[in-house]
């Protein structure tokens, strides 16, 4: 077999006994891996409460990992979302996925529970589960330590031992499996870590091949101004998009009550350069590096960082971004939903600018279960409910929504909508061209055409997410180029239109299982803020409130072209033509 | 949608790629639109259907590109591999149909953007909306001139030139419009403020896409001032550039520039190698041509010419440097700015020209049609000079 290893290795914590799988050629040409593969394995437990051993924890490579294709250092982790009930799912880089394909593994499937705190260790085809409790409660920092020279690991902070419903799992201490409390399914196994070492190495059908289709991605990078240009994200990482959003006037701001922050000029990504002096890093096997790793080898924070630690709390302490961020890390809470999370709360008792001492001291509790913070931790929807405020939790799905304002990019409010893990800007990123303007700039006040332009870039990601490479390749780079790269390496001829015909089968499936824990088309809608308060416009960007009557057109288009009934369900038709079951 | 579709079938006869009341423009949403129904409508519409695709542009070229578009289909087997720099990038080589065969068709826009069909037309498609479409029909026109050209300049060397080659020569040779030449209209620097600076950066890239300096949108254009470099953003039209300008910091404090050109690195090294304060890059058709004719017979590089050629060379007194697109290790921003130390103006390698002026757009663009002008009148006399060079053989 070339690309794929052919082994999946199940664990059952509640006995400790595990085995391997050797899934059929058919099932990997169907879901390829990462994304789709765990999507595939998660369907017949979707229904299963978060809280329930025999609910999988799943982590998928894809066959494109620990070969020479471009930002391929990739893999999923998925579970039910204890945030949301959705399904949830992250796609994380370091060097986890990398190691997984060098032990022989394609995938891993944990269910059960361990009786007590445990550590999973892999070291090529060895397996064992070990005593943790020495590890218990302690953050990502000391756990690093522990684990050194165990080869890559993902491991959970104190949030998730402490109940926060958006704990990451963090991976190699920088990476974050972030967004849907994925880490409280660690906590709910008992597992405080997973390692994985491995020295094998991935079959590749025709090297030469993949080299020409390595060379013809690698030009396309080289010529992206967002990816390797002098302002790109391999420069600046991520928070090269800080200044284009405060120009664009859709920073969200005072928890989305405002799209401008006038102290974001002293907060951009060249301030942190300055002060923190950073230097690249990144996922294995990418050359952006867009990871910036400060002194003392702290996490220079991502744009959704800095932009939620700095804007949505009315923070203008870049330290205390910092500082935010590190905290976070080292407890692992997903940084998005914190900051939103106390976006929220200060807008609700009514705190405008609140000190940066009340930012960490809450960011604490919250990682501690103290007091407020206990509240907290059950993310904005959950906390504004309970207070009879739900209108000030800005979430879609119950997912706390990232730093693009919907009112400044209307293609980015629908893919915020349908996205089938909720408040999600990665599931289609319109940004690449609604701003970025890749591969073609459109017009970002307008739906027109805009929820075939989802549903396309929806397909697209998802094949990313289960190759598995970087997301952000596909700002330069196409299916075209990586069906190139998939044939090179696996043998098996596949075209671009052929990539994309699997991803609409991903994203068709991850429906599938919303709508069977009763996701309909009420769920796919954004707070009704945006569609009754304006953004902070100017002379020549009014930032209007969205039109609540073409947002809802554009969206019954989506569901056309997504094969969807008007309620967001599917439908037998559409499943059986993409080879999927759904008893509607 | 309605409206892009009308706008980029104008814009294909416009821009001399297509004749009137022949482009077909489909968008797709939920519903299919077309520019105008055509009885073609429905095999496209079965395209559409069968693809993950967003638009759709079916034209037959004008000429000269249509010549040359059915001779290199018919010459070539199934694929046609131009050399130059934006097919290498983007579109890496050009799927021939036989027929408007449905099948046919669909099998070759699932791999690629583009299909031409064998002395119909071609057929172009975009996962966004029409423009990509449009671009990618342009970007087809742009390559195959260059390479019949430059494979007939090749082949009178070689002495094989055939008859059907050297019909279709003469042929095309009558549509190539003729020699322009430039008044120096454009406004007068220094310019005064930032609004004077807007205003002229449009008014040169209207310029440039009037005098058919850049294929499809390609093709860049800056301005120093005030410590700030103006530059046109990446993707932008050239003849559209109104709200499409990044003003850069040149000490790289804001990276709102992040839309910028992607070879913002290479005018910013420009700008701070040579002291200049304005910049054009376009894609003169025949400067690339002669850009691509190397005579190193032997040369143990042919094969990464584009990017690693380590000769010097010039045309003329005109340096001639390698480069690939945007800022990687073989990035023209590596070559450009120093080879424009000594020069105004520099081809790259199959790609286009860069230019410099020192308070205005009036020098470079002047410069560069010259260079353009020149390279033309000295392709006619190369290949003069091989078919005379054969005919005493």
């Amino acid at each position: 077999m070339n690309g794929w290893c052919g082994k999946i290795l199940r664990i059952d914590l509640t006995t400790g006994e595990y085995s391997t799988e050797r899934p059929d050629m058919d099932l990997y040409q169907k879901f390829i891996g990462g994304r789709g593969m765990a999507g595939h394995y998660l369907r017949e437990h979707i229904t299963r409460k978060w809280s329930d051993p025999m609910i999988p924890l799943l982590f998928f490579t894809g066959p494109l990992v620990a070969t020479a294709s471009p930002t391929s250092g990739r893999m999923t982790i998925m579970s039910k979302s204890p945030l949301t009930g959705a399904i949830g799912d992250s796609s994380v880089g370091g060097s986890l996925g990398n190691s997984f394909k060098k032990a022989g593994l394609d995938g891993l499937i944990i269910t059960g529970k361990s009786p007590f705190l445990c550590g999973i260790e892999i070291n090529d085809t060895e397996m064992c589960i070990k005593k943790a409790s020495c590890l218990n409660g302690l953050g990502i920092n000391k756990t690093a330590g522990y684990l050194k020279g165990k080869g890559s690991y993902a491991a959970i902070g104190p949030a998730a031992e402490n109940g926060v419903l958006f704990s990451n799992i963090i991976v190699d201490r920088h990476f974050a499996a972030g967004r849907t409390g994925l880490g409280l399914i660690f906590a709910s196994k008992n597992i405080k870590y997973i390692t994985v070492k491995g020295s094998g190495r991935t079959d590749i059908f025709d090297s030469k091949a993949l080299k020409h289709a390595r060379s013809d991605i690698m030009r396309l990078i080289s010529a992206s101004p967002v990816l390797l240009g002098e302002h790109g994200i391999s420069n600046f990482g991520t928070g090269a998009l800080y200044d284009l959003m405060a120009a664009r006037r859709m920073m969200p701001s005072q928890n989305f009550q405002k799209t401008q922050f006038k102290d974001a000029g002293l907060m951009n990504a060249f301030a942190y350069k300055q002060k923190y002096g950073f230097k690249k890093n990144g996922c294995k096997g990418c050359h952006i590096q867009c990871k910036k790793i400060g002194g003392d080898n702290i996490s220079i924070p991502e744009f959704e960082t800095m932009s939620h630690f700095s804007a949505l709390v009315n923070n203008n302490d870049i330290d205390t971004v910092a500082r935010a961020n590190t905290i976070c890390n080292d407890l692992g809470m997903d940084t998005i939903s914190s900051a939103a999370t106390l976006a929220c709360y200060f807008e609700i008792i009514g705190k405008k600018t609140p000190s940066p001492g009340e930012i960490i001291s809450l960011l604490e509790d919250i990682g501690a279960g103290r007091g407020t913070g206990a509240k907290l931790g059950k993310g904005s929807l959950d906390y504004a409910s309970s207070v009879n405020s739900s209108g000030s939790a800005m979430a879609v799905k119950g997912l706390e929504l990232p730093a693009y304002d919907p009112r400044g990019a209307y293609g980015m409010a629908l893919a915020y909508a349908v996205s089938t893990r909720g408040g999600c800007h990665l599931r289609a990123y319109p940004i690449s061209h609604e701003i970025l303007r890749k591969p073609v700039a459109t017009d970002r006040f307008s739906f027109s055409g805009k929820a075939r332009m989802i549903k396309i870039a929806e397909d697209i990601n998802s094949i990313a997410d289960s190759l598995t490479v970087c997301r952000f390749v596909f700002l330069s780079a196409t299916p075209e180029e990586y069906s190139r790269v998939f044939s090179a390496v696996t043998g098996i001829d596949m075209s671009a239109q052929g990539l994309m015909k699997i991803g609409e089968r991903i994203c068709y499936n991850e429906r599938i299982m919303n709508a069977l824990n009763g996701f309909i088309s009420k769920d796919d809608d954004l707070p009704e803020r945006f569609f009754k308060n304006s953004g902070s416009g100017d002379e020549m960007i009014k930032n209007s409130p969205l039109n609540r009557k073409e947002f809802l057109e554009a969206r019954s288009r989506y569901y056309k072209i997504r094969g969807l009934d008007q309620n967001g369900l599917p439908t037998n038709e559409k499943a059986e033509e993409l080879g999927l079951v759904w008893k509607n | 949608m309605e409206k892009l579709i009308k706008k980029y079938a104008a814009k294909l006869v416009q821009n001399g790629l297509a004749e009137e009341g022949f482009p077909l423009v489909g968008a797709i949403d939920a519903d299919i639109f077309w520019n105008r129904r055509d009885k073609l409508c429905d095999i496209m519409e079965r395209i559409f259907n069968r693809l993950n695709i967003a638009s759709l542009i079916f034209s037959r070229p004008i000429e000269p590109y249509k010549s040359i578009i059915d001779y290199l289909a018919h010459n070539n087997e199934g694929i046609i591999y131009p050399r130059d720099c934006e097919t290498r990038t983007f579109l890496h080589d050009l799927p021939v149909a036989g027929s408007f065969d449905e099948s046919g068709l669909i099998s070759a826009l699932e791999q690629r953007k583009c299909v031409i069909i064998r002395g119909e037309g071609v057929v172009t498609i975009g996962g966004i909306n029409p423009e990509q479409a449009f671009v990618v029909f342009s970007s087809v026109c742009f390559a195959c001139f260059v390479k019949f050209f430059s494979d007939y300049l090749n082949d009178a060397r070689k002495g094989c030139l055939t008859h059907e080659q050297q019909k279709i020569y003469n042929k095309v040779k009558g549509y190539l419009k003729p020699v322009r030449r430039f008044d120096n209209s454009l406004i007068r620097g220094p310019f005064k403020d930032q609004n004077e600076v807007y205003t002229a950066i449009i008014e040169a890239g209207r310029r440039v896409v009037e005098y058919r300096l850049v294929d499809s949108f390609f093709g860049n254009i800056s301005c120093l001032f005030n410590g700030k470099l103006y530059i046109s953003e990446t993707g932008s039209s050239l003849d559209e550039l109104q709200g499409a300008i990044d003003p850069c910091p040149l000490d790289g404090s804001s990276s709102v520039g992040i839309t910028a050109s992607s070879e913002f690195s290479a005018h910013r090294g420009i700008i701070l190698k040579t002291g200049c304060n304005t910049i054009l890059h376009g894609h003169p058709e025949f400067s690339v041509i002669i850009s691509m004719d190397c005579d190193m017979n032997g040369c143990g590089h042919k094969d990464v010419c584009h990017s690693r050629c380590p000769h010097k060379r010039y045309f003329n007194d005109i340096p001639i440097v390698s480069g690939e697109v945007g800022t990687g290790p073989f990035g023209l921003c590596n070559t450009v700015p120093e080879a424009m130390e000594k020069n105004s103006g520099v081809i790259v390698y199959g790609h286009g020209v860069f230019v410099t002026g020192a308070n205005d757009f009036n020098e470079p663009f002047s410069r560069m049609l010259d260079i353009e002008n020149a390279c033309k009148k000295e392709y006619f006399n190369r290949v003069e000079e091989a078919m005379s060079k054969n005919s005493f053989k």
